[in-house]
């Protein structure tokens, strides 16, 4: 419990940071330790695969892209970040509508329960068994989803040639 | 670890234990990364046909520990440009990227920081996120050099984690488990019980694993992040005394840490390969430093031999390095994911024996042939002559020998 919240205190001020920083390199490497800190959070509940999944995808995969990005567009005069009053106001009050809305939410969820469920996390092969039986055509959906969005992610990013003459422009 | 420190309040036991855990493995990554800078020197010394370190200590073992006292006291210093708080992170980024893996690492059976049950994919998501504290230290050092490497070296890394991914796949699709220990366990006995010789997918699979896992600890022939002709040092260019040290020992960190995957994904992990049973239920105590030995020399063989490649290869070019990575590499390993669920799934029990034998003892034979002709075999002596367009220009040993 005082890991937990030692924990969760660290993600979310980090989270804070990421909104409070000028710098935008800087942001972005607090939004690491703040996808660090979630990953964590769900090792300390036991869903190592949860977990380790969080790592691989958002800081393995996401944040490299992201600080990559970023690094190669920082230039001066997109590496601070000015916020205009209005922009404020729009931000903060989208932030609490958000905020307001998870809050209820988490907070219904666990009216029914009365006690913490005791039974073990599920492992990876009971995840695997499921996505093939169970829930294979969300799973299959989300396949092909991903596999339209790289196939379409390589067409945008493909260098654009001029057709040759006698060559076939595809 | 946690049960050892019970008579603690409840958070303060798990503390405890990672407390002592982080020392043990942060020890082990300090010593041997003062052994491999050592054994580094002396291995580009008798390849490059030097003596490498002698002065200090008998064979010069004790060079590592004068540079780390040079090391420690020189001025930390960094450029006017430099992104200060970033800068001074970066190596501690690097370096806690590495020092993770290590904690789910089996280094023998049970002995381990945390046995999780996804090891595997845990050690490949940790060591995945190294490439922070490079892209990193490129940025902030504000200086074009580093940031040349840093983006290199994420260029590289996000690529080479595909085909690596690939082929931490294939035993564990074997192993039917994402647990490290288990498959430690599962690898008990004499050698052609190892992955390696369980079908020719796996045998192929491992040597691909170890290039993509040098590639994608940037040693060279991969080391396109530093590339010291091109780039002055890469991504460490600004960086001196400990914050330096600190980089090199993510790098030897993460080195031992991909060469114990392999060991233990491939090479029987702790199972010396020459006993019948599991050594740690049979000696008890005696069997558990049995297998730590065995575990950490596989794990220095193959470091070992990172070292030869490195001191052997030329450096590739970096559109060398990404059509090896997306031009071979990945198309090699998805035919073997792909061969080696067929063979699981196809091919009858006695092939896969007969395979096991045959290719264990080939291999085995192979070596022992090799090892005894290059220990046999008499060393050249100094030739009295030039080869190639220099041939038949005299050399002092002619000169002597015609005065």
């Amino acid at each position: 419990m005082i890991l937990f919240t030692a924990i969760a205190s660290a993600t979310g001020l980090s989270a804070l940071a990421v909104v409070l920083s000028r710098n935008i390199v800087r942001s972005a490497v607090w939004l690491l330790f703040t996808l660090v800190g979630v990953s964590l959070l769900y090792f300390l509940l036991g869903a190592e695969f949860v977990g380790a999944t969080q790592l691989i995808v958002y800081v393995g995969g996401t944040m490299v892209l992201v600080v990559f990005g970023v690094m190669l567009t920082a230039q001066q005069q997109f590496l601070k970040i000015r916020t205009r009053p209005q922009e404020w106001i729009v931000g903060i009050v989208l932030a609490g509508a958000l905020f307001t809305l998870l809050a209820t939410v988490s907070l219904r969820l666990g009216e029914g329960r009365t006690t913490a469920p005791t039974e073990s996390m599920p492992g990876t092969g009971q995840l695997g068994v499921g996505f093939l039986t169970t829930y294979l055509l969300p799973f299959e959906i989300i396949s092909v989803h991903l596999l339209v969005v790289l196939i379409g992610a390589a067409y945008l990013a493909r260098a654009k040639r001029r057709p040759r003459e006698g060559v076939a422009s595809d | 670890m946690k049960e050892l420190f019970s008579f603690l309040p409840s958070p303060f036991d798990l503390l405890a234990a990672c407390l002592v855990i982080g020392i043990i493995l942060i020890s082990f990554i300090a010593v041997s990364g003062l052994f491999f800078t050592w054994l580094e020197r002396k291995v580009s010394g008798r390849i490059q046909d030097r003596l490498g370190p002698t002065r200090v200590g008998k064979y010069g073992l004790l060079q590592s520990v004068a540079d780390a006292i040079k090391l420690i006291t020189k001025e930390d210093t960094s450029p006017d440009v430099a992104d200060k708080f970033l800068f001074k992170l970066a190596p501690y980024l690097a370096l806690c990227a590495s020092f993770v893996a290590f904690v789910s690492l089996p280094f023998g059976n049970g002995i381990v920081g945390h046995n999780l049950n996804v090891a595997a994919f845990f050690i490949l998501a940790v060591l995945s996120s190294e490439v922070f504290g490079v892209i990193l230290a490129g940025y902030a050092s504000g200086s074009k050099w580093s940031l040349f490497g840093g983006i290199r070296e994420a260029a590289q890394v996000v690529s080479y984690e595909v085909p690596r991914s690939m082929c931490v796949l294939i035993p564990v699709i074997v192993a039917g488990t994402l647990n490290l220990n288990t498959i430690g366990v599962q690898q008990t006995g004499f050698f052609w019980q190892w992955n390696l010789f369980h079908d020719p997918f796996t045998f192929v699979a491992f040597f691909i694993f170890f290039i993509v896992a040098t590639a994608s600890c940037k040693r060279a022939p991969f080391d396109l992040a530093e590339a010291e002709s091109e780039l002055v040092a890469g991504f460490h260019t600004e960086y001196s005394g400990i914050r330096w040290s600190i980089f090199f020992m993510a790098e030897y960190a993460s080195m031992f840490a991909v060469s114990g995957a392999a060991a233990i994904l491939f090479l029987g992990g702790w199972h010396s390969g020459l006993l019948p049973f599991e050594p740690s239920l049979e000696l008890g105590w005696f069997g558990h430093v049995l297998n730590v030995v065995v575990f950490v020399l596989k794990g220095w063989l193959l470091v070992f031999v990172m070292m030869w490649m490195r001191w052997s290869l030329p450096r590739l070019r970096i559109d060398q390095v990404m059509m090896t990575c997306l031009k071979y590499f990945l198309p090699i390993s998805c035919v073997l994911l792909v061969g080696v669920c067929l063979w699981e799934l196809f091919v009858p029990t006695i092939v896969g024996q007969v395979w096991r034998w045959a290719s264990a003892v080939v291999c085995a034979l192979g070596l022992v042939v090799l090892l005894v002709q290059m220990l046999t075999k008499a060393l050249p002596g100094p030739k009295a002559g030039l080869p190639g367009a220099w041939e038949g220009m005299p050399t002092p040993l002619l000169r002597a020998k015609s005065a």
